[in-house]
């Protein structure tokens, strides 16, 4: 498999630490949302991104406001990163007037085109044929702009990934594809839906180049997509970036993952993105535990102000269930 | 001012107006650049637009309108050709769970302009991959417009008006009329609203509701039936999704008896519809049952001896007429 180049993208201290805040506020909604699902306040479909943070901030982190995103069902965190205020996508996922959809559809079923995020539907793969269609444009238009399309390891078998990374590649897009390879499709683990080991590899089919990388470790991510969107944003055409991760709960909030060890979850979690970031910048003498603290204390209420925001939104009004069908 | 064209040279001439009109009108689809398109549809655009704005696509239907929805989102107009409209299926569910539910699930805050032209109908020994009639998948799903030309006219009229609409819209062109509907058609910028029937015919003894393919067998059985002193009513509904309940509604309250006439098979076809809306509003005005002239709910057989005894044609209408009069 053919590499990428890798450049070193440089960060200031000021950028880590906000890679830093991401994650940790990505984790503590994911968790938040963990809790309200079983409290019963939230009956959305929530698909828990616990455990794969390092992706959505080293891929999200420092793009720019025109570029888009097709992110998947586990990515809520990338539409924080993009701009989305925490207590709309709260409110989102409590079906509340006040979110994306407008209740309409909870999860990810929304988009907002003056942010650059495209809202996934529920059919796995079908978001990349979308992001080609964007990036197409970009490139139509000759801007510098790209597209950053995600799918899981298992997605990536549906025909829509693969005949969106072939258009992508006759065309040269600007598109950067992001496989989150968390091992398992809901219970399906990678050795049953695949005879290959890396997604990586299917980019070369294509005639582009793939990488497969440690997805847990948030500035690998980071450089690997910044390198893959220097390429895209100078007309070189798309990258497939696998991240390798886990997710920690189950498929969904609502099932239990029995069909993993305890064994491997604990290795695993002993590979969690966010003590590994966190010593990291404490070895670079950026975090003090002042830092850490203010930005906890910053995050909590963050996400209580985001509860209480969506708790006492409005429902939406009956009238508006068949409205917006039309332009 | 009106010239002479073919319903394929008119469909043409819509879409060179408008490219010249709209640079962000493009039209995409399998071997539609230099070749032309499979019936020729998109001759001659290829030289004078390039290869990105008449744009050669790989077999990939999903693809396509995936493409042609981000496209849509980034304010273009695509205008996607399948190359058969049977061929439809295979990006289902681009037009079905991705376009049509797109500025439902945005909140209300994006549209998605896009066309699908699908040449559609049989009555060219297409045999059963080459002579579907889709219609009723599409106007079944909220969200889209589906149109339905049957004369030259409109099949320019109608395409303009698909191409400037903010929705998506589901063009269907029959392909028994590409070279043998021929007839005047409007110089210039003349459009056929979405969502309004034409009279063909006037009449006050019954009304015969049908489009695309079957208004030519319709409308020569009306004059069969004009020998026998029975004067026909003949409504080419042109928009199947809207369909112009007013225009048919009207002419039953003059006529008080109605014949509906469809290529497509007779289950939960456009004839069940507008039955059923006959049924619901207007009960009092029948002096017969509601009456169907369709496709029997077969597939579309290659041998044109099976194909003919399918096809509804001037004979079966004229005889439904006669017992719709004499009920
Ligand atoms: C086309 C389609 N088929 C099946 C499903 C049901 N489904 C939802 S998520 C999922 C597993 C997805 O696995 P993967 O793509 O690896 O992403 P992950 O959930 O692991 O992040 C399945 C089977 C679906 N949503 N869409």
């Amino acid at each position: 498999m053919p590499s990428i180049k890798r450049h070193k993208f440089k960060l200031s201290s000021e950028q880590l630490l906000e890679m830093l805040y991401w994650l940790k506020l990505i984790r503590s909604f994911d968790e938040r949302l963990s809790i309200l699902v079983r409290q019963g306040l939230v009956r959305s479909g929530v698909y828990s991104g616990i455990g794969q943070e390092a992706i959505v901030v080293g891929t999200c982190y420092g793009l720019r406001t025109e570029d888009y995103i097709c992110p998947l069902h586990r990515d809520l965190g990338t539409f924080l990163i993009k701009g989305v205020p925490a207590g709309v996508m709260m409110a989102q996922m409590y079906g509340k007037a006040t979110g994306l959809s407008k209740g309409r559809d909870s999860a990810l079923h929304s988009g907002v085109p003056e942010l650059g995020i495209f809202g996934n539907t529920s059919m796995l793969g079908a978001n990349a044929p979308v992001g080609a269609g964007l990036a197409l444009t970009f490139k139509l238009e000759q801007s510098d702009n790209i597209v950053l399309v995600y799918f899981g390891e298992g997605a990536s078998n549906t025909g829509d990934v693969h005949e969106a990374m072939n258009f992508a590649a006759v065309h040269k897009l600007p598109l950067v594809f992001i496989c989150e390879n968390n091992i398992y499709s809901y219970s399906t683990p990678i050795e049953k839906s695949m005879a290959i080991e890396d997604v990586a590899d299917r980019a070369d089919a294509y005639g582009f180049d793939g990488v497969a990388i440690n997805g847990n470790d948030v500035l690998a991510v980071y450089q690997a997509t910044q390198g893959a969107i220097a390429r895209a944003r100078a007309g070189e055409g798309p990258t497939l970036v696998e991240c390798k991760t886990y997710r920690w709960h189950g498929h969904s909030e609502h099932d239990k993952p029995f069909y993993r060890t305890a064994d491997e979850e604990a290795v695993w979690k002993s590979r969690d993105p966010l003590p590994t970031f966190t010593s990291y910048l404490r070895g670079q003498g950026v975090l003090t535990d002042d830092i850490l603290q203010g930005i906890d204390q910053r995050i909590r209420t963050e996400i209580d102000a985001a509860v209480a925001f969506a708790e006492s939104s409005p429902e939406p009004s009956p009238e508006d269930a068949a409205t917006d069908l039309y332009a | 001012m009106s010239h002479e064209l073919t319903y394929l040279e008119a469909i043409r001439e819509a879409l060179v107006e408008e490219m010249r009109r709209d640079d962000k009108v493009f039209v995409l689809g399998e071997d539609v650049g230099a070749y032309g398109g499979a019936f020729g549809a998109t001759k001659g655009l290829y030289d004078e637009f390039g290869e990105y704005r008449c744009l050669d696509t790989p077999i990939s239907e999903s693809c396509i309108i995936g493409v042609s929805v981000g496209a849509a989102l980034r304010g273009y107009r695509p205008v996607a050709e399948m190359q058969f409209g049977d061929f439809i299926t295979c990006g289902f569910d681009q037009i079905v769970n991705q376009a049509a539910t797109l500025r439902y699930r945005y909140g209300g805050r994006a549209a998605c302009p896009l066309v699908v032209r699908a040449p559609v109908g049989g009555n060219v020994a297409g045999g059963l991959y080459h002579s579907q009639n889709p219609e009723s998948w599409f106007v079944h799903r909220p969200g889209l417009k589906v149109v339905a030309p049957g004369t030259a006219w409109d099949a320019k009229g109608l395409l303009k008006a698909a191409i400037r609409d903010d929705n998506p819209v589901i063009y269907l062109e029959h392909k028994y009329l590409y070279r043998r509907a021929k007839g005047p058609v409007p110089e210039g910028d003349e459009i056929v609203p979405i969502g309004k029937a034409a009279i063909r015919r006037e009449g006050r003894n019954a009304t015969l509701v049908t489009y695309g393919a079957m208004v030519m067998p319709a409308l020569e059985a009306a004059d069969r039936m004009a020998g026998e002193g029975v004067e026909t009513e003949g409504i080419d509904l042109r928009s199947l999704a809207p369909w112009d309940k007013e225009a048919v509604f009207a002419s039953l309250d003059k006529t008080n008896r109605v014949v509906v006439v469809h290529e497509d098979v007779k289950t939960l076809g456009m004839g069940a519809e507008i039955s059923a809306a006959i049924m619901e509003e207007r009960f009092d005005k029948l002096d017969a049952p509601v009456m169907r002239v369709t496709y029997p709910d077969a597939h579309c057989p290659f041998s044109s001896v099976l194909e003919q005894h399918n096809l509804p044609n001037a004979d079966k209408i004229t005889e439904a007429l006669r017992r719709l009069v004499a009920y």
